[in-house]
C-alpha cells in the first residue's frame, strides 16, 4: 500500500480500532458470510446453484445448525457492543458517545458533507473535510446495527414459534419469514455492493483498506481521510498517545487472505442472488 | 384370423347338443395361429364352408395315406397317450422332422402337465383311430376354456389383431408350449405371479415392438415399482402383477369404460388389495369429485403413477408428489413455495412439511369439513405433529401465504409493500452514490486531484 503522501507520514502509525473493534468486525465478517450463504440458499431454493450449495454444505440440517450457530454468534456479538456502549456510557461515564465527532450518531454535519460529496461527485465543489467517522462510515454502522435487530429479532420467532405465538397471533411468523427474507437480501446486496465500494474497492482505497484488520493508519492517510480529527488530536496532544508500530507483516497478508475470501464469497452470493432475484 | 371364428367359436357353444366335432371343428380356428399350426391350416380355411371343405378333404387323405409307420398295428380303438408318445416323442425321428411344423411332443415335458390328465385326444378331438388323418385339425382351447377365449375376444389382445390385421398375442402366446401347460398356481407356469411380469414383458418390455404398435414400454418402469420389488426381491405372492390390474384375459384399453384401468375404475381396481385407502379415498375430496364426474378429479394413478409406483416413504417420491399435487393446486404450490416448509423442500430435503403432511393423502377433506385435518379446530393438533407447544394463536400462522393478496393477511401486504420501497429507495440512492463516486475517483486521479475542478482547498 503506498498511501505515503511524505516518507515521514508513511513510517508514522496511529491506532484507529481497538483489537475488541477488531475481533467484532471479524466476528460479523465470518457470521455474516455463514448466515449470507446458508439463508440465500434457503431464500433461492428453487434455483440449481441452491440445491447444490445445500447438498455441498451437507443438507438441510447442516445448514439449519450453521445458520443458528452464527446467527447466536453474530447475536452474541451485538449483545456485547451493546453492553459495552452500555458500560462505556453509564459506569464509564465517557462523554462524547451518543453527540460529537466520535459519536456513532448522525448529526447535521453528516447531511453536510453528503450533500458536499455529492456536489464533489459532480465537480461541482471541493471535497468535503472527514472527521473521525464519514457519513457513509455512520450509515453502515447503523445499517448493521437495524439489520441485525430486524433480522435477529424476526429469525428468532421462526426458531420458536411456537413460543412467540402464545404472546402474538401466528400470522405474524408469515410476516417475520418475509422482513427477515428481504432485510436479509438489502444487508447482503448492501454489504457486498455499498459497503464493499465505500470502504475498500474504490480507486482510492483499492484494493483494501487494511485499517480494520491491523488497526493502525498512517499518519498520511490519517490526515487525508479525515483531516479535521487529524489536526484536533494533533493540537490537543491526544494523537501521540495512538503512536502504533507498523502493522507486522503477518498481520498485513492475514487481512489480504481475510479480504480476498470475504471478497470472493461476497460477490458470489451477489451474482447468484441478483440474477437468481430478477429471474423471479 | 377374421371375425367370423369368433362368432363360430360362440354359436358353437351354444348349440352344445349338435355334436362335438361339429362343435370342434367350428372352434378350432381359435388358437391355430399360436398353436404353431398356423403354416399348415390354409387360409381358406377361416370361412365355414371352407372349413368343412378342408375337413373333408383331410378326410380323404388319411383314407388313402398313411404317414404313421409305428410299429403299433392300425386299430379303430381311440389311442392313449402311450400310443401318441410311441411315435410323437421320438425326437430323432427323421419323419417327424421333415414336417412343416414338428409334431414332436416331449414326454418329460408333457407328462407332468395340466393336460396329461386330459389325454392327448381330448384336445386333438379329430383322432379317433389309427392311423390317424393327416394333417390333424388344429386344436381349439376354446372347447374346453370357453369363459376364457371369449373374455379374450373381447380383449385389447383381440381387438388390436383384428383391427390391426396383424399378429397380436393368444392363448400359446402367455401360456406358453401347448404339450407343457401349467396350472397357474405352479412356480412352472408362464402366468405363473412371479413370471407373469416378465411373460407380458415379451412386447411389453421391448422398446422396439412397443414403438411399432404404439404402447408405451412399461415392463422396466413396473419392475421399479413398489410391486415389481415387492414381486422380485420378496417373491411376495400378494405382489400386484400385471393381470392383478388390467386383467388375464379380458385386457381392455384404459379408454374402454369398462376396463379396469378406465381412470372411474381405477379406485376399485387398486382397492382389490388397498381396501382400506380405497374407502378414505371415496370419502375425500378427490373421491367424492370423481363420483360426481368432475372430469379432472384425481384417482390413485393420477398421483402415484400407474407403473413406476415408488414407495411413498422414500425422498424421491415425497419430493416429487408436491409437484405433483401443484399440478391442478398451482396457486397454493406457489405461495407453499414462499414459506420455509416450501423452501427445504424445494432444496431436496424432506425433514419438513409438505402437501400430506397436512391435508392428509387419501382422506382429503376440505377445511369447511369439520373432520378435516386442516379445519381450524383440528389445525393445533395438525400443526402440534410437528411443532411442540402448539397454541391455537399459533394456527392463525397462514401456511399458503400470498403477500400480493391484501384480503387474506392486510399485515404480510403492507409489509411487502414496505419492504419493496425500502429496498428500492436504498439501492436506488446507493447505487447512484457508489456509481457516482466511482466515475469520480476515477476520473479524477485516486488521491491527487480530490478537490473540484476549480482545485481550491
Amino acid at each position: 500500500m503506498e498511501r505515503a503522501v511524505n516518507s515521514n507520514d508513511s513510517d508514522r502509525y496511529y491506532f484507529r480500532f481497538s483489537l475488541g473493534q477488531r475481533y467484532l468486525h471479524g466476528l460479523v465478517i465470518v457470521t455474516f458470510l455463514g448466515l449470507a450463504a446458508t439463508g440465500m440458499t434457503l431464500r433461492f431454493s428453487e434455483r440449481g446453484w441452491a440445491k447444490w450449495l445445500a447438498e455441498a454444505m451437507g443438507g438441510f440440517t447442516a445448514i439449519l445448525s450453521l445458520h443458528k450457530l452464527c446467527a447466536v454468534l453474530i447475536s452474541a456479538g451485538f449483545l456485547y457492543h451493546i453492553g459495552a456502549i452500555l458500560f462505556r456510557a453509564m459506569i464509564k461515564k465517557e462523554r462524547g458517545l451518543f453527540l460529537g465527532p466520535y459519536s456513532m450518531t448522525p448529526q447535521p454535519k453528516d447531511a453536510l458533507d453528503l450533500f458536499a460529496m455529492l456536489r464533489w461527485f459532480l465537480w461541482m465543489g471541493p471535497r468535503p473535510q472527514f472527521d473521525h467517522f464519514a457519513y457513509w462510515e455512520k450509515f453502515d454502522y447503523w445499517a448493521v446495527f437495524w439489520g441485525m435487530a430486524i433480522i435477529g429479532m424476526t429469525g428468532y420467532m421462526m426458531w420458536f414459534g411456537p413460543f412467540f405465538a402464545r404472546y402474538v397471533p401466528g400470522y405474524l411468523l408469515n410476516i417475520a419469514l418475509l422482513i427477515h427474507g428481504e432485510e436479509a437480501l438489502l444487508a447482503v446486496w448492501f454489504i457486498f455492493i455499498v459497503h464493499f465500494f465505500n470502504s475498500h474497492l474504490r480507486p482510492e482505497e483499492f484494493p483494501l483498506d487494511q485499517v480494520i484488520f491491523t488497526g493502525r493508519v498512517s499518519a498520511g492517510d490519517y490526515q487525508h481521510e479525515r483531516p479535521l480529527d487529524y489536526s484536533r488530536l494533533g493540537e490537543s496532544g491526544a494523537l501521540e498517545t495512538l503512536r502504533a508500530d507498523p502493522p507486522p507483516r503477518w498481520l498485513e497478508n492475514f487481512s489480504r487472505v481475510i479480504a480476498v475470501v470475504a471478497v470472493g464469497v461476497g460477490f458470489s452470493l451477489l451474482v447468484l442472488t441478483v440474477i437468481s432475484f430478477w429471474a423471479e | 384370423m377374421a371375425q367370423g371364428s369368433w362368432r363360430m367359436v360362440s354359436s358353437g357353444r351354444m348349440a352344445g347338443g349338435l355334436g362335438r366335432i361339429a362343435c370342434a371343428i367350428a372352434a378350432m380356428m381359435l388358437c391355430a395361429v399360436a398353436m404353431g399350426h398356423a403354416a399348415a391350416a390354409t387360409k381358406a380355411a377361416v370361412t365355414p364352408a371352407a372349413t368343412t371343405k378342408a375337413a373333408a378333404a383331410t378326410k380323404a387323405a388319411a383314407a388313402t395315406k398313411v404317414t404313421a409307420t409305428t410299429p403299433a398295428a392300425a386299430t379303430t380303438k381311440t389311442p392313449t397317450d402311450k400310443d401318441c408318445l410311441g411315435c410323437h416323442n421320438l425326437k430323432a425321428s427323421a419323419k417327424l422332422q421333415a414336417r412343416p411344423v414338428s409334431v414332436y411332443v416331449n414326454a418329460e415335458i408333457y407328462e407332468p402337465s395340466i393336460h396329461a390328465k386330459q389325454g392327448c385326444v381330448s384336445c386333438h378331438t379329430d383322432i379317433r383311430s389309427f392311423p390317424h388323418p393327416d394333417p390333424v385339425t388344429p386344436v381349439s382351447c376354446a372347447g374346453c376354456h370357453a369363459k376364457e377365449t371369449s373374455a379374450y375376444a373381447i380383449s385389447v389382445h383381440a381387438t388390436a389383431e383384428r383391427e390391426k390385421k396383424s399378429r397380436f398375442p393368444a392363448c400359446l402366446n402367455c401360456h406358453g408350449n401347448p404339450h407343457g401347460l401349467r396350472a397357474k398356481s405352479d412356480p412352472k407356469s408362464r402366468v405363473y405371479p412371479l413370471n407373469l411380469p416378465r411373460t407380458c414383458g415379451t412386447c411389453h418390455g421391448n422398446p422396439e415392438i412397443a414403438k411399432k404398435y404404439g404402447f408405451p414400454d412399461v415392463y422396466g418402469l413396473y419392475m421399479d415399482s413398489i410391486h415389481g420389488f415387492a414381486l422380485t426381491s420378496d417373491g411376495l405372492l400378494v405382489a400386484a402383477t400385471c393381470a392383478s390390474c388390467h386383467g388375464a384375459h379380458d385386457v381392455l384399453s384404459r379408454k374402454d369404460p369398462k376396463s379396469r384401468t378406465f381412470p372411474r375404475n381405477v379406485p376399485a381396481t387398486c382397492g382389490g388389495c388397498h381396501a382400506g385407502v380405497q374407502t378414505d379415498y371415496l370419502a375425500g375430496a378427490h373421491g367424492t369429485a370423481m363420483i360426481a364426474g368432475r372430469p379432472n378429479a384425481p384417482v390413485c394413478t393420477n398421483c402415484h403413477t400407474a407403473h413406476q409406483i415408488a414407495q411413498v416413504e422414500g425422498a424421491n417420491w415425497q419430493l416429487k408428489t408436491v409437484a405433483t399435487c401443484g399440478n391442478c393446486h398451482k396457486a397454493r404450490l406457489q405461495s407453499y413455495h414462499d414459506t420455509f416448509h416450501g423452501q427445504v423442500t424445494q432444496l431436496g430435503f424432506v425433514a419438513t412439511a409438505r402437501c400430506w403432511s397436512c391435508h392428509g393423502s387419501h382422506l382429503i377433506l376440505r377445511a369447511s369439513n369439520p373432520k378435516s385435518k386442516v379445519a381450524p379446530a383440528n389445525l393445533p393438533a395438525t400443526c402440534g405433529k410437528c411443532h411442540k407447544g402448539v397454541t391455537a394463536s399459533f394456527v392463525s400462522y397462514e401456511p399458503h401465504p400470498n403477500p400480493h393478496d391484501r384480503r387474506q393477511n392486510p399485515g404480510l401486504y403492507y409489509t411487502a409493500l414496505f419492504m419493496n420501497l425500502l429496498l428500492s429507495a436504498v439501492f436506488l440512492f446507493f447505487g447512484l452514490h457508489t456509481a457516482l463516486w466511482l466515475a469520480r475517483s476515477s476520473m479524477g486521479g485516486s488521491r491527487g486531484d480530490d478537490n473540484g475542478a476549480s482545485g481550491e482547498q
